[in-house]
């Protein structure tokens, strides 16, 4: 057998190796291989010195205490903050009267090129709305982080934390969606935006006033809050453009 | 199995069942977290997120794997994310220090001969330090193997990584460790 490899020597340590009985006889007969392997183990040994603070018995009551209130309660705001469902209900009701301005003509005997170019309008408007109530969402998010207060204790962003996780997977479609049309200023925006949504989501949901302003620092750093606003405003102004003269403009977000 | 069916009431919505569970695995938890993370404010946020999670996402958990080892696939994945944000932002403050630390360098020269006590502790701020010099990837995969005892499959499992790339992480993990330690080790023999 040759030497035994690093990659090996680890295995054999973890008793992961699929060769164990093979790599045990040849250690007992190398002395160069034992003594790579003794090299490892001192150094692993060594790694179990780290010490782990203790907890005593009563950790997991202190544990429980400090989550108590929030176990078997839907976050109190999250049903309060009218932003979060406004958008939605709004991109629902434009949604269906498109729709059903679509079939209305449809019934009416419309030629099928003429509903095809129809259903493509409103597919673009309906996705225009969507982008809107996006942005408008994620600056909600935004702004609520910036101006949250600062206290003694933590903060509970949970509210925001939960947002931003439902609002990535969107933003991340129209972020590839204005990639793939070359639409690069669009997409640097949505960039920025998912890399900050992504850091809330992933933030705890108390934060410390350090935390807290490591997010603010995140979102003060790009510009976000202001390019977002810029954004929106755009989308919105679109949207309420007559669709001939959109047309026109060019198809871009 | 857990004591009493707590799962399963927990399950059912009792949070007294609940309030059980978390007092049964806060420890375990929160030793893993500190690993992880190797700091306590940090680990005692991923304790306490591990929890809230869990209970959000009772209804997700089957039977096939322990209630702790569930529990630890929430911490170690949270732990990941937590490390790998302070990590950017550390990497952030750092940029543009010039001088680079080289945690190594001093230790001989700073030892006290004799004194094996605070030796020993210096060892433990090495080790430390080293783990702290891992990424995020490679901390975790080896935290779960090393002290949590987890196979390479499911710790490939848990982070969603697969076996090889997991088994990377770990041997690169390791090979670090070396490097950082080995003339620690080696002037302590």
């Amino acid at each position: 057998m040759n030497h035994i490899g690093e990659e090996q020597l680890v295995l054999f340590y973890y008793g992961e190796a699929a060769e164990g009985a093979a790599i045990e006889s040849h250690l007992e007969e190398c002395e160069a291989c034992r003594d790579e392997f003794r090299a490892l183990q001192r150094v692993l040994n060594t790694v179990d010195s780290a010490p782990v603070p203790e907890r005593g018995s009563e950790y997991g009551s202190q544990v429980w205490q400090r989550i108590e209130k929030r176990v078997g309660h839907r976050p109190k705001r999250s049903f309060m903050h009218w932003w979060i469902w406004a958008p939605a209900m709004a991109a629902l009701v434009i949604g269906a009267f498109l729709a059903g301005r679509l079939s209305y003509r449809a019934q009416r005997g419309g030629s099928p090129a003429t509903a095809a170019v129809s259903n493509q309008q409103i597919r673009e408007r309906i996705l225009l709305v969507a982008v809107g109530d996006h942005l408008e969402r994620s600056q909600m998010v935004l702004a609520e982080l910036s101006n949250a207060p600062e206290g003694k204790g933590k903060l509970d962003i949970s509210d925001e934390r939960q947002m931003a996780a439902d609002l990535l997977d969107d933003n991340r479609l129209y972020r590839q969606t204005a990639s793939s049309t070359g639409d690069k200023g669009v997409a640097s925006v949505l960039d920025d935006l998912e890399n900050v949504l992504m850091e809330i989501a992933h933030s705890p949901s108390e934060v410390s006033n350090q935390q807290l302003d490591d997010l603010r620092q995140q979102i003060q750093d790009r510009g976000l809050l202001f390019k977002v606003r810029v954004l929106g405003s755009q989308v919105r102004e679109q949207e309420s453009q007559p669709v001939a003269q959109k047309n026109k403009e060019g198809k871009k977000l | 199995m857990e004591a009493g069916g707590a799962v399963e009431r927990a399950q059912s919505g009792d949070s007294e069942a609940f309030r059980l569970l978390v007092e049964q695995h806060s420890r375990a938890v929160f030793r893993l977290a500190f690993r992880m993370t190797g700091n306590e404010q940090d680990a005692e946020d991923v304790v306490q997120e591990t929890f809230l999670r869990a209970y959000r996402q009772l209804g997700k958990y089957e039977a096939r794997a322990s209630f702790s080892t569930w529990l630890f696939r929430i911490a170690s994945n949270y732990s990941l994310d937590l490390i790998r944000m302070r990590k950017r932002h550390e990497d952030k403050r750092e940029r543009g220090k010039a001088e680079e630390r080289d945690i190594l360098q001093t230790l001989p020269v700073n030892t006290p001969g004799p004194d094996r006590i605070t030796y020993s502790r210096q060892v433990q701020e090495r080790v430390n330090e080293a783990l702290n010099e891992l990424s995020a990837q490679e901390r975790t995969a080896f935290v779960l193997r090393h002290f949590e005892g987890m196979s390479i499959d499911e710790i490939g499992e848990t982070l969603g990584t697969g076996t090889n790339a997991t088994k990377h992480s770990i041997f690169r993990a390791v090979q670090k460790l070396r490097r950082s330690l080995e003339p620690v080790v080696s002037t302590a023999r």
